[in-house]
């Protein structure tokens, strides 16, 4: 790297522990120009483009190329005229904070990359789905959408383009599955929110049966400054080929729990040692779960792995939120993985059998083996649901992304799986 | 549910709400949450009653509604305290001393998870990830987080509570 201070687009704005620009306040800061030269000048189709180039993936976890799924949304005049953006604000994968900095720290950067984005898929209705537990990010978004209205960015004919947007907050009530694209879209109809079988898309069959594309905070955070700065300079503030910053956390024993704007590809061992400080004094690093709860864990041999989609799944594991959950020797891995397979047998919406069935009897047995009355056998049974719960054999990702820590946490801590059921107790408490 | 609702249902002002949220979806039954977290607002919960009133606002089934009203975690179908303490059980403040924190909790207010205290002022929730892991062990009271908390920290938050 150059001597040069690196650049942190996204948080450029953000102050913590202070109020986030009001619209006068972004917009000395350069805010609303992407719109501008959006909506006055490109047309739909090269905003696409100029995304697509960026190279910017999904940040919400699966890392689907942006540009590529607002390009699967069908235009022109045969495609239907009503056409949906929801943006995707119900973060709650366990270990993860980063989409809450953005929207407490700058919602109107939010909001422009959604109105941006919502030009170029032609979309005339957009909502951002917010998880309840998000108070103080709900009151500054609202806020915001009403600050965009008055100044003309919401509304018919925005700027004067023909191009009109009406955004709504939608606030939830509570339930992890929402974050599932298509169980979204079934909460915003107003049904229990059960995910949808693909295909058909959402792109082409969304709410309402509409053409409809879901984004992450992060990611439409990111499109005010690909339109802005093109998109070879976003390529270019990341170390490898996916483009951009991302949003890094960490948190657990570490000294400096916390949240970063790093260039994307930012090793492990950066972020932990240089940003979040290392680890407390009188804890060992034992592994971590690179990004949420529904990640698998990586030990100490993978620190050197780039913080990127394709370094960390050739490493074994998913860069999916890209928030850290470090493990350290003091803790019970059994225990651990025991609080982690609690938390989706109850976020389970109970659709489909294997999910419904398979991931409380996971947690039963993790409870025995915690409690000292497991056996040898179970660990053969543990196994067996990573296969049974794994890709392809359920409605959506929340049971397969429930075996990624249960398939490497069996093999990462065998050995403590065992001594357990050996001791008949817990050998941390 | 069998619970009795002896109150009064929706108001003009709540009836007015409800409306003009159903108008910001394609069909009017998109904005229910939305309705029922307005309506819990300003009663605490969900009553039969008022669960019928929306469900009628809204062209849904009281079934249907309340088949959507009880999958969510933070809608209410049962009397709650005058504060709801939610507090966060998921890995990142397990590890960083949830159960010590829920211990303090079950000490202090006499209550176990999913109660309300005696004098009706607290009702005690588990809750998921509140996003705020760089802080934890996290609860939330009402609206209000409340970061890196311990047994002793405690006790000054809940006085704010009254």
């Amino acid at each position: 790297m150059s001597g040069q201070k690196a650049e942190r687009p996204l948080t450029q704005n953000i102050r913590p522990g202070q109020e986030p620009p009001d619209i006068d306040a972004y917009q000395r800061a350069g805010g609303y120009a992407a719109l501008r030269k959006a909506l006055g000048g490109m047309t739909p189709d090269a905003v696409i483009k100029e995304v697509t180039a960026s190279n910017l993936r999904g940040r919400g976890g699966a890392g689907f190329p942006t540009g590529k799924k607002w390009g699967l949304v069908p235009q022109g005049s045969d495609a239907p005229q009503r056409k949906y953006l929801v943006v995707n604000a119900d973060e709650m994968e366990p270990g993860t904070f980063k989409d809450r900095l953005l929207m407490e720290g700058d919602p109107h950067q939010l909001i422009e990359g959604a109105i941006v984005s919502a030009f170029a898929i032609q979309a005339s209705v957009a909502y951002i789905f917010l998880r309840a537990e998000y108070t103080l990010a709900g009151r500054r978004l609202q806020r915001a959408i009403d600050e965009a209205r008055a100044k003309g960015y919401l509304g018919t004919n925005i700027l004067g383009s023909g191009f009109g947007l009406e955004l709504h907050l939608h606030r939830s009530a509570g339930r992890y599955i929402c974050g599932d694209e298509t169980a979204m879209l079934t909460a915003l109809e107003g049904n229990r929110a059960i995910p949808r079988a693909k295909p058909p898309y959402p792109a082409t069959s969304g709410l309402w049966g509409k053409p409809t594309v879901v984004n992450n905070v992060e990611t439409l955070s990111n499109i005010p400054h690909i339109v802005n700065r093109g998109a070879e300079w976003f390529r270019g503030l990341a170390h490898g080929e996916d483009g951009g910053t991302k949003i890094y956390g960490a948190s657990g024993r570490v000294k400096h729990p916390g949240a970063w704007e790093l260039p994307m590809g930012t090793t492990i061992r950066e972020i932990l040692e240089d940003h979040a400080g290392g680890m407390r004094d009188g804890y060992a690093f034992r592994a971590l779960l690179p990004g949420g709860a529904s990640t698998q864990f990586l030990a100490e041999q993978y620190l050197d792995v780039a913080m990127d989609f394709t370094s960390v799944e050739k490493a074994g594991s998913r860069l999916g939120t890209g928030t850290m959950i470090i493990v350290d020797d003091r803790t019970c891995p059994v225990g651990l993985l025991h609080n982690l397979q609690h938390f989706f047998a109850q976020e389970s919406c109970g659709w489909c059998t294997p999910c419904r069935d398979g991931l409380p009897w996971v947690e039963r047995l993790l409870s025995a083996i915690e409690a000292g009355q497991g056996e040898m056998r179970d660990l053969e049974i543990l196994e067996m649901h990573t296969d049974f719960l794994g890709p392809g054999k359920t409605f959506c990702a929340l049971a397969p992304g429930a075996m990624e820590p249960l398939e490497s946490g069996l093999k990462c801590f065998r050995e403590d799986f065992e001594r357990h059921i050996q001791l008949k107790r817990c050998p941390w408490r | 549910m069998s619970t009795v609702d002896d109150t009064s249902l929706l108001t003009p002002a709540e009836i007015e709400a409800v409306t003009a949220l159903a108008r910001q979806y394609e069909a009017r039954r998109g904005a229910c949450i939305e309705a029922l977290r307005l309506v819990q607002r300003s009663h605490g919960w969900i009553s039969d009653g008022r669960l019928h009133e929306v469900a009628r606002l809204l062209e849904m089934s009281p079934d249907e509604l309340d088949g959507v009203a009880t999958f969510y975690n933070l809608i209410f179908r049962r009397p709650v305290g005058r504060h709801v303490i939610l507090i966060c059980d998921s890995v990142s403040c397990w590890i960083m001393g949830y159960e010590a924190l829920r211990e303090a909790l079950y000490v202090r207010l006499g209550v176990r998870l999913g109660e309300t205290t005696a004098d009706g002022r607290f009702t005690l929730l588990p809750i998921v990830c509140l996003g705020a892991c760089d802080h934890a062990p996290t609860i939330m009271i009402d609206d209000d987080l409340h970061s890196d908390l311990d047994a002793a920290a405690l006790e000054t938050v809940l006085e704010r509570y009254p």
